[in-house]
């Protein structure tokens, strides 16, 4: 089964990870949290992402296009990475979002990753 | 499923239950027990109780409190089961026709509820139940606690966890699985399955941070390890053990753990089985109290703290006093086996206390028993260290490097156990590799605070 863990920072995890002081603490976590589940075998995809302020967000509403500097300001938390793990159990999927550094102080979210029909297959 | 017998006391999880609480679970266990027993269909029970657990919560503080609360609560929810019972049309099952007879003498004087937990114990623990929901379905049947207090524990989602249980119990009562005590031969291995959950309920409480939900696993698994202790049928003890265990009460120095070392032969065959599973049983009591005894010392100001850095004088004497007894109740009866082991180690370590120094050749030797007995993957991470600081770090690095690849790939004990043996070698670099692998694998805050600072001071100096 594949699941995909998406990791939820709060934003002053963001400014731990540019912060001079706390830079390195911050990326030693997610380092050593990354070559433990690498370690596993069973990563089939991971990102780290941008800081969200450098992102835009985009909808339609009434035919209009609303375009906007960085996330939709009403959550708290933003996605800063994912994972994508082939494991056998939703339970072993958990097992390494509660080691996640993100947490701690944020959300991890295990989700199932669907089955594509087979017409949507290209590869 | 129900809690209510949780509703006459405040929040689980504040540390320590309210006496009335305590009350509360032992009278909840015994009459649930009883029920199943008798009906054989522990859902069913649990729903009768339930109700009659809510008609008190309306009735008791109108008509006051009757004198016989568990008797009301019995009489009450027995009433409840047979309605059910009326309503599905199996009023001829003759489980019906026995508490109907029941309830005739009931209404004269109020029954002496047997104890019955025990049964309820083993049939959680069956070995046709699958083992990975024996710890769960204890703490949800003998206990009371509901899924969503102790699923966070097991790492899965409340409703997972209410489904698994909602099974097992189907499958307890459509396999008509036998609620009466093993027969003596099988004794042993069905104690030690009941003590294996046992044991995995104080492992969960002591990994996990419980929740305002969350329920004190630890404490209620010690509170299981009393209870089969305290129920498993007694034989006579062997003279010449009979004075031992009023004797280190008063003295926690003495170290069973010798006594249990010196004397592994193997009992004669005509000792009768359940000295086995009675000397298994007070090993883990021992084992869970010398890790109570040892947890106010666990952490300073929120930061974790590693058993050989411990303040022993944070060290709970009475506990561990009460932990070397059960040891030495365990010791007398010479049947040695895998908790006593871990309990006699524990034992050594606590011995830190009064000596000032660990004996680690003791506990690599102690280590080296329980391997053979029980080759866990914890036990021979324990060994290692063991040896490594008995006889220096390259005995121990050397049997770390014999153990399966697979087996340690996500065991985080096995990467700190290297790191911190190779930093005693001087290998500074390889050890902040290990290091960091076994901060990837730490779900403890605290835990994890402690290995970062580990590796930043093997840079550092």
């Amino acid at each position: 089964m594949r699941y995909m863990l998406s990791f939820f920072q709060p934003d002053s995890e963001y400014q731990r990870r540019t912060d001079p002081k706390t830079k390195d603490a911050y990326l030693a976590a997610w380092m050593a949290y990354t070559e433990a589940v690498f370690a596993t075998g069973m990563v089939v995809a991971g990102d780290g992402l941008m800081p969200p302020d450098a992102g835009a967000s985009i909808r339609i509403r009434d035919g209009k296009r609303q375009v906007q500097d960085g996330p939709y300001p009403d959550t708290k938390e933003h996605l800063a990475g994912y994972f994508i793990l082939d494991v056998p159990n939703q339970e072993i999927a958990l097992e390494w979002a509660a080691k996640a550094p993100a947490t701690l102080c944020g959300t991890t979210q295990v989700r199932a990753v669907m089955d594509r029909p087979p017409q949507m297959r290209k590869d | 499923m129900t809690g209510a017998a949780r509703v006459t006391a405040g929040a689980a999880g504040d540390g320590g239950r309210p006496a009335i609480e305590l009350a509360a679970r032992d009278s909840y266990g015994r009459l649930l027990a009883y029920l199943a027993y008798r009906w054989r269909d522990i859902a069913a029970a649990e729903d009768a109780l339930a109700e009659a657990f809510a008609a008190a919560l309306v009735t008791w503080p109108r008509d006051g409190v009757p004198a016989s609360p568990d008797a009301w609560l019995m009489t009450a929810a027995r009433r409840n089961l047979l309605q059910a019972a009326r309503h599905a049309k199996v009023a001829a099952d003759p489980a019906v026709t026995i508490l109907l007879g029941e309830e005739e003498s009931a209404s004269e004087e109020p029954p002496m509820i047997p104890d019955d937990r025990l049964k309820l114990l083993f049939v959680c623990a069956h070995p046709a139940i699958d083992a990975g929901i024996h710890t769960a379905l204890m703490l949800s049947t003998v206990l009371g606690l509901e899924a969503k207090q102790i699923a966070a524990a097991f790492l899965v989602k409340p409703a997972t966890l209410a489904q698994r249980l909602v099974r097992a119990k189907a499958k307890i009562r459509d396999a008509a699985l036998r609620f009466e005590e093993p027969e003596a031969h099988d004794l042993p291995e069905r104690v030690s399955a009941v003590l294996e959950a046992i044991y995995a309920a104080y492992g969960l409480g002591w990994d996990a941070a419980a929740d305002s939900q969350g329920a004190d696993l630890a404490g209620e698994a010690l509170y299981l390890a009393q209870l089969v202790v305290k129920l498993l049928p007694a034989d006579p003890p062997p003279k010449e053990a009979a004075g031992k265990p009023m004797e280190v009460l008063t003295d926690a120095t003495r170290e069973p753990a010798h006594a249990l070392a010196c004397n592994p032969a193997h009992a004669p065959a005509t000792q009768p089985s359940n000295q086995t599973a009675r000397a298994e049983a007070a090993g883990l009591l021992a084992l869970l109290l010398f890790c109570e005894a040892r947890r106010p010392a666990r952490e300073t100001g929120g930061a974790f703290v590693p058993l050989h850095e411990q303040d022993t004088t944070l060290w709970d004497l009475d506990l561990m006093g009460a932990a070397n007894a059960a040891l030495w109740q365990a010791a007398a009866l010479k049947r040695p086996g895998r908790f006593q082991l871990e309990a006699a180690i524990q034992s050594a370590h606590c011995q830190r206390a009064f000596t000032g120094t660990v004996p680690w050749q003791g506990i690599a030797t102690l280590y080296a028993q329980l391997a053979a007995l029980a080759p866990t993957i914890g036990a021979l991470v324990g060994q290692a260290v063991a040896v490594g600081e008995a006889q220096g770090p390259a005995a121990g690095l050397t049997l770390l490097a014999a153990m399966d690849d697979a087996a340690i790939t996500d065991y985080q004990p096995w990467w700190v156990a290297r790191g911190y043996l190779l930093a005693k070698q001087g290998e500074r670099a390889e050890a902040y590799g290990c290091y960091q692998r076994a901060i990837g694998l730490t779900e403890q805050p605290a835990t994890r605070d402690y290995l970062l600072r580990r590796a930043q001071a093997l840079l550092d100096d």
